[in-house]
């Protein structure tokens, strides 16, 4: 049965989504994801979607789900690499992903996860 | 299609007649514009109008639309074209049409004194059957008009959707004119197009060329921004005019998070604190020295 990878960095984790979702890959992978942020005490989520080109309300809803999820175990999810194209479709859909943090690419994605874990620890 | 082979044979068997009286009475007409059109010109038209009349006549069939009326559409579409550069009005043109009406009536007249019930049929088919072909001239002329303004949409469309990179990391979108759906959908493609390429963080859209913001413009624009923000960029709305404000809070729009500056430059003073930098004034320039420029470019790298 096929996988969405989950890798770990530090104290975050990567996702690469590069395939087609569909419901039961999207709750393998909720399953999978947050198993591995309990188990690795991760603090922060990647997920690049760099390689989607047809996004519908069913993955945006599943970006806004995970995002959630994380959240409550206490990691921040950032969402990277989103197409132009994509984003004015879901922008059209009436998904604006107003829970989800996003940024343009992974590095900078992982600067943003950085800085706002760096400043909850201080605050 | 009795009436109009008659009126065939009368065209074919008077063609000249009917042409010199066909030109003299629009040369004498009080709508004959001198200075817009030769009389050599005219009456070239008139012949070659004429003689296409009569071969689509030949024809029998009234139907300004069958195969055999496709000469003289096609001479009516030229026509129609070259009289409005020459600056005639769509009546003006319609009229070289219905003008040839009352030469042929003459002729019919005479022709068919005899009988005047067959004479008024022939006069009403004769009338149809220009009418449309005058019709059809306008037709032709609004046609070309379409045209022009289709054309002229499509250039406002590319022409007022700037993305301009006001400095590294930040980018600026000067909207003029009223932002519409298909507005919105170009100004977006562009700006996040950009934000992909140049990997800006911050945009700052200016709505100080936007006439009016209704709830449908402010909608737009929280698009725009929502979308934007997906690519992992900030952006700033500005240049909101104070009648604007008063409109925005009247309508009950929400703007949400957005941050909004009344000029450009504050939201540009915004991006560039956002990103670590700051613009201040230098020192009093200095007195030149003789090696002067030199000289100063050393400092400011020092400075640097």
């Amino acid at each position: 049965m096929e996988r969405i990878p989950i890798l770990k960095m530090g104290e975050y984790l990567l996702v690469t989504i590069q395939v087609d979702m569909h419901d039961r890959l999207a709750m393998t992978l909720q399953d999978d994801l947050t198993a591995r942020i309990v188990a690795a005490h991760a603090k922060g989520v990647l997920i690049d979607i760099s390689a989607l080109e047809i996004v519908d309300s069913f993955i945006g809803r599943m970006l806004a789900d995970i995002a959630a999820m994380s959240r409550v175990l206490d990691a921040e999810t950032v969402v990277v690499g989103m197409r132009p194209a994509v984003a004015i479709t879901l922008v059209e859909l009436g998904l604006s992903l107003t829970g989800v943090r996003t940024a343009l690419n992974v590095e900078r994605g992982m600067d943003m996860l950085r800085h706002r874990i760096r400043s909850r620890l201080d605050g | 299609m009795n009436e109009l082979s008659v009126l065939h044979d009368l065209v074919a068997k008077n063609e000249d007649d009917i042409l010199r009286r066909w030109v003299d009475r629009q040369l004498g007409a009080a709508s004959f514009r001198a200075d817009r059109i030769s009389k050599a010109e005219l009456s070239d038209q008139s012949r070659r109008f004429l003689s296409l009349f009569r071969q689509s006549l030949a024809s029998g069939n009234a139907d300004l639309h069958a195969p055999a009326w496709a000469g003289i559409r096609e001479m009516l579409e030229d026509l129609s074209g070259s009289r409005a550069q020459q600056g005639f009005s769509p009546s003006e043109t319609a009229l070289f049409i219905f003008s040839l009406k009352e030469t042929l009536f003459e002729r019919l007249q005479d022709q068919l004194a005899t009988d005047p019930k067959a004479a008024t049929q022939l006069i009403l088919d004769t009338s149809q059957v220009l009418d449309r072909i005058g019709l059809f001239t306008t037709e032709v002329y609004q046609r070309g008009r379409e045209r022009v303004i289709i054309h002229q949409q499509q250039e406002l469309m590319e022409l007022s959707t700037p993305v301009v990179t006001l400095w590294e990391g930040v980018l600026a979108l000067p909207i003029i004119g009223t932002l519409d759906s298909s507005r919105t959908q170009v100004v977006m493609e562009s700006l996040l197009q950009r934000i992909v390429e140049t990997g800006a963080a911050i945009a700052i859209i200016d709505i100080t060329g936007v006439p009016t913001v209704d709830t449908l413009t402010a909608q737009h624009l929280l698009k725009t921004v929502a979308a934007a923000r997906l690519m992992g960029a900030d952006c700033i709305i500005s240049g909101i005019r104070p009648q604007i404000a008063q409109t925005i809070v009247h309508l009950g729009v929400d703007l949400g998070t957005v941050v909004t500056k009344s000029t450009l430059a504050d939201a540009f003073a915004i991006a560039l604190r956002r990103l670590n930098l700051s613009v201040t004034r230098v020192a009093a320039p200095k007195k030149r020295r003789p090696d002067g420029d030199e000289a100063d470019r050393l400092e400011d790298r020092v400075e640097d």
